[in-house]
């Protein structure tokens, strides 16, 4: 009986070696797999276990977090949301991240493992390092400026500092709450069936991820084009321009809005906005030069991050020769964002420079450690210096005698160019009205900021004054607020 | 030249040898055992809500002092017991408690830590009844058919009552809920015990031989009618009952204890043939053992249909989320589990918030419990404590495989308890008496030797 019993026992005893090497199975080879399933709600508990790190604006948040108590314990919440909402995105328990919170997850998660100072350690306890601060580069005035510029009508402004390339004001119209998506209720799931449903789109980004047709602000790429390839030396000599200009190649006759475009000189044809001039400038420069300008102000690049994606801004690569000078007032293919826009006349602005426009300057652990700074950086040099000085004459003309003169600001030299954008089949939708600009206190070394404001519903007045009517008052109100905080900073 | 003169002296009787009786290791071992459970449930506390749970210093006297009662039994009544049984049983019976408790910390309205505090101090307190009162296990054997009555009918009960989550194993009396299956169990093995002890020679020296060298032995229809009749029965009523868990256990008990017994391993070919039919016919008929079975091939089938993860799959999570340290006691979310965390689903707990380390500290625990029942069974001369301590040790053996092969996806889950560890008062007080036999066992199997008392 004795042996049947010492066999029995190696029963119990096989039994009991099965369970622990599948126990190891379980918790240590397919640990890995199991705690990346999508089900596992674990991952979600551990996200939302602690508070999420701050977004910064000036010197306050203008995020926080609410303890719910719930499985998903902290939920975000915002100050300003609609404000800032363009900055931020939301970060929901239902819906993921956007924009901001989602380009700096790791950092504000507490996920990044900069944050840590023994990560190996964390793992070890599984302790969870709390979540890091992102401090932005927006100036609130700005972009309180900006947001009440356009109130209820649709349109973005995006303002940089023309040296830095720092993103001062980054506004979309209309805007929404995102602290409505934060939570995992019905609630949050209704809201974002109303916001996605809503035809004005509220949560696209018009600012960065919305292309527009340029129009006559795009002249400002074409005059660089022709002032550095030479085939404009004089601003001031009359250039060979017929009005009606017939577009190369067809039939078709361009016309312009105003009076005395006919061999305008290059000054003239700026200041007032002659489609027949720039047109016919566009071809006379030819698409190769013209590609290659348009290429180093950062259209047709798709890499852009400040430091979420941006829409890639178009200038067509291959075209005949009348495409190419409808191309060069900024209409048939040629499409860009506003942001895009901002750095044209920022480059215009900075000596010819076309600085990385970003959005974050630096990164902190909660108590303010710095994580990763942002200086500045040349993208690309869009053109010579001393095209860039004729080309801020040409627009400092505009404002003081041209269409701009809405921007105009007391104790600063301001340039601008208006422009206003045909759109629809057979250009029936109304409109939308340009206005780019940078201004420079007098008391200033440099200028302190460029603008782009475009408005999608202006007047319904088609002409370049709608640019300067609408969407100059905006710009100029951004520039006013950069420039009486860039004064203070002086004063200080 | 003779040497009658320096004759060897009378050789005197060896002197007595006397074992270690070993209650001082015990009594040390037991005091380990109910510190490590009041720092689980500080550590709870800890995690929790930052302070030590207010009822700490309560829950370790109450612990410490059924444990020293339950000691001072064995001490008086059961001086030679194997010191190892009881500090097991009360560390896994308050690290049970700790879990409980850790989990009620999620569930605010459904409080299980007292009642099974109180189920805990009526196990013990039947221990200490049964060690006290029962002088000599042999007494059992004369209650077999007593037992198997018995059995019977605790078995047959619970089919009056309604059934509870589509096991009819529960039967509910002012406001209690038993289990009569798990009582069943100890009084299946005495019977077992009992019988085949007494039958085991007709058992192995009849039937007809029907392999090459004789080495399976097929035994007659007259023996083994018997038996098979109490297993259809009880099995019977079992799949009646949908309680899988149980009818395997005691399938598996029912074929250890012939083999033991008989030695023959044309037990286990019946066994064997009897069970794949079985399963084969329950599988066929039963959509709940079918279910079963699809979920432990595919146990993230419901989550690719898009219904979410079911129990099972919520149990991998956790044991997986435990790795090998685990997350600390109250750090865990096992409770997403949801129904039965507490009871069936108990070892994800310990799995997620102790770790493979814990786990495994877990087995190895009930494993040296179940190999100190198999040694009091060897030591032992008479059949019927060897039989019976081999098939409480067996109880014990096959039930921890069962459920824990089960929640770890080794094989299909059919519910039982955790022994000790899960919630349910029946399976509590149950575990306790096993304990209470093998101590008894143990105290016979080891007091044999001593010098001071006759074999």
């Amino acid at each position: 009986m004795t042996t049947y019993i010492r066999r029995a026992a190696l029963l119990s005893a096989l039994l009991f070696l099965a369970l622990l090497v599948n126990a190891a199975r379980v918790q240590v080879f397919q640990a890995g797999t199991y705690d990346g399933n999508p089900a596992n709600r674990r991952a979600a508990i551990a996200r939302w276990s602690q508070p999420r790190g701050d977004i910064v604006v000036g010197d306050r948040p203008v995020t926080g977090s609410r303890d719910t108590g719930e499985q998903l314990r902290h939920e975000r919440t915002y100050r300003d949301g609609p404000l800032y909402a363009h900055v931020t995105g939301f970060a929901s328990q239902l819906y993921g991240s956007a924009l901001l919170e989602d380009a700096e997850d790791d950092v504000l998660a507490g996920t990044d493992p900069m944050l840590s100072l023994l990560p190996v350690w964390n793992d070890v306890t599984r302790s969870r390092t709390p979540g890091g601060r992102v401090v932005t580069t927006i100036d609130p005035a700005a972009q309180r400026a900006a947001f009440d510029g356009l109130r209820n009508r649709r349109g973005a402004v995006a303002a940089l500092e023309p040296a830095t390339g720092r993103v001062l004001a980054l506004v979309s119209t209309p805007s929404y709450d995102p602290g409505e998506l934060s939570g995992n209720g019905p609630a949050v799931a209704r809201a974002w069936a109303r916001l996605n449903g809503d035809p004005a789109r509220p949560m696209l980004n018009r600012a960065i991820r919305q292309t527009y047709p340029p129009g006559s602000t795009f002249k400002v790429v074409t005059a660089a084009a022709a002032l550095d390839s030479g085939v404009i030396r004089d601003l001031d000599a009359p250039t060979d321009s017929p009005d009606p200009y017939t577009l190369p190649g067809t039939r078709t006759s361009l016309s312009n809005e105003v009076e005395g475009c006919e061999d305008a000189s290059l000054r003239h044809a700026f200041e007032w906005s002659c489609n027949t001039v720039f047109a016919k400038l566009g071809a006379d420069v030819g698409l190769s030069r013209m590609r290659s300008t348009a290429r180093n102000f950062g259209f047709n690049d798709s890499g852009l991050r400040i430091p979420f994606g941006v829409a890639r801004s178009s200038f067509d690569t291959t075209m005949d020769s009348a495409q190419l000078a409808l191309s060069s007032i900024g209409q048939y293919n040629t499409r860009a964002t506003p942001l895009q826009m901002a750095m044209v006349t920022a480059a215009v602005a900075n000596g010819g420079s076309v600085m990385a426009p970003h959005l974050v300057e630096r990164t902190t652990t909660r108590f303010g450690a710095t994580l990763r700074a942002r200086g500045p950086h040349t993208r690309r040099l869009a053109m010579n210096p001393a095209t860039a000085a004729e080309l801020r004459e040409l627009m400092t003309g505009v404002v003081k005698e041209g269409t701009g003169a809405n921007a105009a600001i007391r104790g600063a030299t301001v340039g601008g160019k208006t422009g206003t954008a045909q759109h629809g089949i057979g250009n029936s939708g109304t409109p939308y009205a340009w206005f780019i600009s940078w201004a420079h206190a007098h008391d200033a070394i440099e200028p302190a900021v460029a603008v782009a404001v475009v408005v999608e519903d202006a007047n319904a007045d088609r002409s370049d004054i709608s640019g300067g009517g609408d969407a100059a008052p905006i710009a100029r109100a951004v520039m006013e607020a950069v420039l009486k905080t860039a004064a203070a900073g002086r004063r200080r | 030249m003779t040497k009658a003169g320096t004759t060897v002296a009378a050789d005197p009787s060896p002197p007595a040898l006397r074992l270690p009786r070993r209650r001082g290791v015990e009594l040390a071992l037991i005091v380990v055992a109910v510190l490590l459970s009041v720092y689980g449930y500080c550590a709870v506390g800890l995690a929790h809500s930052g302070t030590v749970p207010p009822g700490a210093a309560r829950y370790g006297a109450g612990l410490g002092v059924l444990a020293l009662l339950a000691h001072c039994a064995v001490r008086f009544r059961a001086p030679y017991a194997d010191p190892l049984l009881l500090p097991i049983a009360v560390l896994l019976n308050g690290l049970g408690l700790v879990l409980i408790y850790r989990l009620d910390l999620e569930t605010p309205h459904d409080q299980a830590a007292p009642a099974q505090l109180n189920w805990s101090t009526l196990g013990v307190a039947l221990f200490i009844a049964a060690v006290v009162r029962l002088r000599d296990h042999r007494v059992l054997q004369r209650y077999a058919y007593v037992s198997v009555a018995g059995a019977l009918v605790l078995l047959a009960l619970p089919i009056l009552f309604p059934a509870v989550n589509g096991s009819r194993i529960w039967i509910r009396l002012a406001g209690f809920s038993l289990q009569p299956g798990e009582f069943a169990k100890v009084l299946l093995a005495v019977f077992f015990a009992s019988y085949l002890a007494a039958n085991r020679n007709a058992l192995a020296y009849s039937g007809r031989r029907v392999w090459r060298f004789h080495r399976l032995q097929l035994p007659t229809g007259r023996i083994l009618g018997p038996i098979v009749t109490i297993w259809l029965l009880s099995v019977g009523v079992l799949v009646l009952e949908r309680d899988l868990g149980t009818s395997l256990l005691f399938f598996g008990l029912f074929v250890i204890l012939l083999y033991v017994a008989t030695g023959r391993t044309g037990w286990i070919a019946v066994g064997l043939l009897l069970a794949v039919v079985g399963a084969v016919a329950v599988g066929r008929l039963e959509p709940h053992v079918h279910s079963r079975v699809a979920d432990w091939l595919h146990p993230f089938a419901s989550i690719e249909a898009g219904q979410g993860p079911n129990q099972l799959a919520q149990a991998l999570f956790s044991f997986a989320a435990g790795g090998v340290l685990g997350t600390g006691l109250g750090l865990g979310h096992s409770i997403l589990i949801g129904f039965a965390a507490k009871s069936d689903f108990i070892l994800a707990t310990a799995g997620e918030e102790l770790g493979l380390a814990g786990l495994s500290a877990i087995f190895l625990l009930y494993a040296l419990l179940v190999e100190r029942g198999y040694r009091a069974g060897l030591a032992l001369r008479d059949p019927f404590g060897r039989l019976l301590a081999i098939g409480l040790a067996s109880i014990l053996a096959l039930q921890v495989f069962v459920i824990a092969g089960g929640v770890t996806g080794l094989i299909p889950l059919t519910g039982m308890a955790m022994p000790f560890l899960a919630q349910g008062g029946s399976s509590v007080i149950t575990n306790w008496i096993i304990v209470a036999l093998l101590i008894r066992i143990s105290d016979s199997a080891r007091g044999q030797y001593d010098g001071r008392r006759a074999p």
